[in-house]
């Protein structure tokens, strides 16, 4: 238990997906100007991230793994999440109509959001389980809209402020990012 | 050869490099750009196995744009890309170890690279087989370029070497090859292009310019920007 609330925090906090990672930059800066669609668009990343760890775990352990195909993973796994991808906008669109119109327009934007095809591959890199990959991967998935929360905040101010012209726009974004990034680098060392 | 398809394959090629720069102008392929830019060794190899993936993945995505339906051209294109980035995998885990344990992940995610999927939707489903390679090329080159720019500033600056010669400097600052660095090094770059190019710069990340365009179905009624 308590091994998975290190690497639910970890994954969460010390090792941000946006943040540190790096992973998901473009969702970041392109839905983070307004509060709901970050929550739109985190909410489903991380259920993406998870339903895709759970699928992609026993097809590499119970497939890959056996026919020594291990090196194809990369290519299975982003087809499996195009593919996931358009299953879970199917069943949403007629099983749940409330949340597909909460997460609908961000769904088919996840397929190349390279923060989910990140997720399942660090599963398998790092040797996890399917429990800590299920974990790992909501964990992820929790940091990466916490980041977009935070920074739709952030990012209101910044285009109030009068800023230089040439800083205009992305810069000023991007800058405004990096000391959000500073102040995630305060949680590095927590669990080691 | 006529004079003016001469001159329009050029343009292809060298439109990337400055005029249409992925990383700088259209803003494309952020995650690496941030990524893997801590020295400018990391950001040629990286810039150079994008360019390969990009190159092959436009000649075959355009020989191929009359069979694809275009109802599942995304996953069609996504395994085209994905199947030469395994391929580039094994090349540099073969011959160039080193590079490949320090790009690490980023080597598999160069497949949801916007860059080249975008290239592919923009361009190759579009143009025939030479343009496209052109095109690859030069957007390929031009990510190349800003890498190395990128990589350049934050290994001087943040731990006083370049391609790993010590160039004893007075004062490194860490800062700078830590994440927070990447995105103020990044965002510093891009204002000093915006002031150098005089050219408005785009006030909000625009549809256009949005990296996902490629994927979302509202862009791809529009029909695209490109030409």
């Amino acid at each position: 238990m308590k091994e998975m609330l290190v690497i639910l925090l970890s994954a969460m906090l010390v090792d941000n997906f946006v943040l540190s990672k790096f992973m998901g930059i473009c969702a970041f800066l392109g839905v983070s100007k307004k509060l709901d669609s970050a929550v739109g668009m985190g909410a489903a990343v991380t259920f993406v991230m998870v339903c895709a760890a759970i699928v992609t775990y026993p097809i590499y352990t119970l497939i890959l793994v056996p026919m020594g195909l291990t090196y194809l993973k990369t290519v299975a796994f982003i087809l499996i999440i195009a593919l996931f991808v358009q299953i879970v906008e199917m069943f949403l669109k007629k099983a749940v109509p409330p949340l597909y119109k909460a997460l609908g327009v961000f769904l088919p934007l996840i397929t190349t959001n390279c923060a989910v095809l990140g997720a399942t591959i660090l599963n398998i890199d790092n040797e996890y389980n399917l429990g800590q990959s299920i974990v790992n991967s909501l964990g992820a998935g929790l940091g990466f809209t916490l980041a977009l929360i935070i920074f739709s905040g952030v990012r209101q101010r910044v285009n109030a402020a009068n800023t230089p012209e040439m800083f205009k726009g992305v810069p000023a974004t991007l800058i405004a990012a990096s000391i959000v990034s500073v102040s995630f680098m305060g949680f590095s060392g927590m669990f080691s | 050869m006529s004079e003016e398809k001469k001159k329009s394959g050029l343009y292809e090629l060298t439109k990337g490099f400055i005029k249409e720069n992925p990383v700088f102008v259209t803003m494309l392929g952020m995650c690496p750009t941030l990524a893997v830019t801590t020295m400018a060794s990391n950001g040629i190899g990286m810039g150079l196995a994008t360019t390969f993936v990009l190159v092959c993945s436009n000649l075959v995505i355009s020989l191929l744009k009359n069979i694809i339906p275009k109802a599942v051209r995304l996953p069609c294109f996504i395994v085209v890309i994905a199947s030469f980035v395994t391929l580039i995998e094994f090349l540099m885990k073969g011959y160039l170890p080193e590079l490949y344990s320090s790009l690490g992940l980023f080597l598999s995610l160069i497949t949801v690279n916007c860059i080249i999927l975008g290239r592919a939707e923009a361009f190759a489903s579009k143009n025939g087989p030479v343009k496209s390679m052109l095109d690859g090329l030069g957007m390929g080159l031009g990510f190349t370029l800003a890498l190395f720019l990128m990589g350049s500033v934050r290994e001087i600056l943040g731990a006083g070497t370049w391609f790993g010669i010590e160039l004893h400097l007075p004062v490194t600052m860490t800062l700078f090859i830590m994440p927070a660095g990447g995105f103020f090094t990044l965002g510093v770059i891009i204002a000093v292009v915006n002031k150098l190019s005089k050219k408005k710069p785009p006030k909000e990340l625009g549809c256009a310019a949005c990296p996902n365009a490629a994927a979302c179905p509202s862009y791809n009624k529009e029909g695209g920007k490109d030409e």
